[in-house]
């Protein structure tokens, strides 16, 4: 056969030509991709880079992480570590809560989708309740309802001043109503924070949807979040299918957001300790 | 009346009932015997269908189109002595959700509710209950008045969610129900709080804090409806009765798990086969609670609201 008739078959140019940034399977394990600008870097440049991409893209990270990065010196007490989701219904879907739930600490290491600890940032006193959205979605059932409240309480007691990292879907649904009230119930400390003039900091990342929204994230003195992340009461393909057409660019985004009123300011990972430890003086002087 | 699927039997009852009323009128032959036989028939098979209801016919009861809504209460709880409230004092007037003074036994209340439409029209007038962050403000200023001239305040819930929606977002849906719940833990006057149909979620509970938290017999409340629940966790629409077993969403099941304080019972057959008696028993409750609120000091009701609120949750520890 002619070589001519091959054409389409023929490379134009020698070597490889795609971009690493252009092929589809990038080893997982040493290698990030971002989901935005398809950038590819070593995970250990990724994690140098406090999960955040050159085009500004803030990837999701750990609690663990964030009190690395928030903490001084990465120093911290965990507070109330051994309370545990019960299964007080017996919910069963196409699998069993309770499975669920050993399944996800086995994967996660972690208790349930929220973890509370105090330490200092940039010399002021903290306490942060964190969510896990590994965990089930960073979900809340009574767990993260009273882990907030008693850490709420160590704040209270202590007057220092109070943070809550939502990264959340909303209500756990395998608790049904016992989840939604998990909102009047964490309501209800913040409350006892406002009165007694105890500072309460809302930190929203991605996502911070459903049940959060309605409660605690949008209650902050100060309501913060990074640049990106998705926040708002219904998720965006509930809309979508309730409206039936497309949503406009950067909808429910953090930018959205602050442009709408509900955000004091937001704030890109790397100065996000040096914002807090202002804030933290200023709430303090 | 409009029958459910699973009160077919009663249907065919009432169509003999029926009959025999005509051939009692057209032949002018006395019926009554076989009349009342066959009435007590039907309240005997209403009897048997509605002391074992299923937690998904409990829901479909408490969609009945024609069951009563939050202004039917009003109207006939006040005696018609009603003023509506309009408006949010910011973006508009949300159709969704009413407020006003009333009165009931001589005394003022703020009536707030989430309102359904009576027909294709008004359903959509009213949006179906669903009410924008709009609807939750104006509740909420109407809230605040109430507190400021010390006038207790009892909320229907009655709503299948919150709006979804553009606007619904940019205007801060989470937001209107977050500080709604926030401040109504803060209230200094008695609040009481009745689903009398459906309790979706945060859009029920963005009205739904109260000292006392009331269902009727034939309501749910849950954090999520049957449908949807089952189209994420199921991911299909077609498990929506198991998702309603799961979801524990009865008022026997919510007062089982102490979520609520009391269960209101409805006339046999549900609230829309007698409107006229649920309103009579709806309206006694009220006033039989707002008795013992009323007796306890603002500041320490409000300690016990939130205290009430702040003890709920099953988790293991240790």
């Amino acid at each position: 056969m002619a070589e001519e008739n091959l054409g389409w078959f023929t490379r134009t140019e020698k070597g490889i030509s795609t971009q690493t940034k252009d092929k589809k399977d990038i080893k997982e394990r040493m290698w990030y991709k971002c989901p935005k600008c398809s950038e590819v870097v070593t995970n250990q440049d990724h994690e140098d880079n406090l999960g955040v991409c050159k085009c500004g893209h803030h990837d999701r990270i750990s609690t663990k992480r964030y009190f690395e990065i928030i903490f001084d010196d990465n120093k911290y007490k965990e507070l109330d570590r051994n309370i545990t989701s019960a299964d007080p219904l017996n919910f069963k879907d196409r699998k069993n809560y309770s499975e669920r739930l050993v399944g996800m600490t086995k994967k996660t290491g972690l208790k349930d989708a929220i973890t509370t600890a105090v330490g200092k940032v940039g010399g002021y006193a903290l306490v942060i309740a964190s969510m896990n959205f590994e965990f089930i979605g960073g979900s809340m059932g009574a767990v993260v309802g009273e882990k907030i409240v008693r850490a709420g309480d160590y704040a209270l007691k202590n007057k220092i001043p109070f943070m809550i990292v939502s990264k959340s879907g909303g209500a756990r649904m395998m608790e049904a109503a016992l989840s939604l009230m998990q909102l009047a119930k964490t309501s209800a400390k913040l409350n006892q924070l406002s009165e007694a003039k105890v500072p309460y900091i809302s930190l929203c990342l991605d996502p911070t949807t459903g049940g959060t929204t309605a409660s605690f994230a949008m209650l902050g003195d100060v309501i913060i979040a990074e640049p990106g992340a998705l926040i708002g009461f219904a998720g965006p393909r509930v809309i979508k299918e309730t409206i039936g057409r497309d949503l406009p660019e950067g909808f429910q985004r953090s930018e959205f957001l602050l442009e709408h009123g509900f955000l004091d300011y937001i704030v890109e990972r790397k100065n996000l300790k040096e914002k807090l430890a202002q804030q933290l003086r200023m709430f303090a002087n | 009346m409009i029958l459910l699927d699973f009160e077919e039997q009663i249907g065919e009852l009432l169509e003999q009932l029926e009959k025999l009323r005509e051939v009692e009128a057209t032949a002018e032959i006395d019926m009554t015997g076989s009349i009342s036989e066959i009435e007590e028939k039907i309240k005997k098979k209403r009897k048997e269908i509605y002391s074992n209801l299923t937690p998904w016919q409990r829901v479909q009861v408490s969609r009945h189109p024609e069951r009563p809504y939050t202004l039917s209460y009003i109207e006939a709880i006040t005696g018609g002595d009603f003023i509506e409230l309009h408006g949010d004092r910011h973006v508009k007037d949300d159709k969704a959700m009413i407020t006003g003074f009333g009165t009931i036994d001589g005394k003022t209340v703020m009536f707030i509710g989430q309102q359904k439409g009576a027909n294709t029209k008004m359903r959509s007038y009213r949006n179906f209950g669903m009410a924008n962050p709009e609807g939750y403000r104006k509740a909420l200023r109407a809230m605040k008045l109430a507190e400021k001239f010390n006038k207790p305040i009892v909320t229907f819930l009655d709503t299948p969610g919150a709006a979804c929606g553009l606007e619904a977002e940019e205007r801060g849906q989470g937001e209107a129900i977050a500080r709604n719940i926030f401040e109504m833990l803060n209230l200094k006057v008695p609040v009481i709080c009745i689903v009398i149909g459906e309790g979706a979620s945060g859009g029920a509970l963005g009205i739904g804090v109260g000292d006392r938290v009331l269902m009727l017999e034939n309501t749910w409340y849950s954090v999520i409806s049957p449908e949807s629940c089952s189209s994420i966790l199921w991911r299909s629409w077609d498990f929506k009765v198991q998702a309603a077993d799961a979801l524990n969403l009865t008022a026997e099941n919510m007062y089982d798990q102490k979520l609520i304080d009391r269960i209101i019972d409805e006339p046999l057959g549900g609230a829309h086969t007698n409107p006229e008696k649920t309103f009579e028993t709806v309206k006694n409750v009220i006033i039989e609670e707002l008795e013992k609120l009323g007796k306890l000091d603002p500041v320490k009701r409000m300690e016990l609201r939130r205290d009430k609120f702040l003890n709920m949750g099953v988790y293991n520890e240790g």
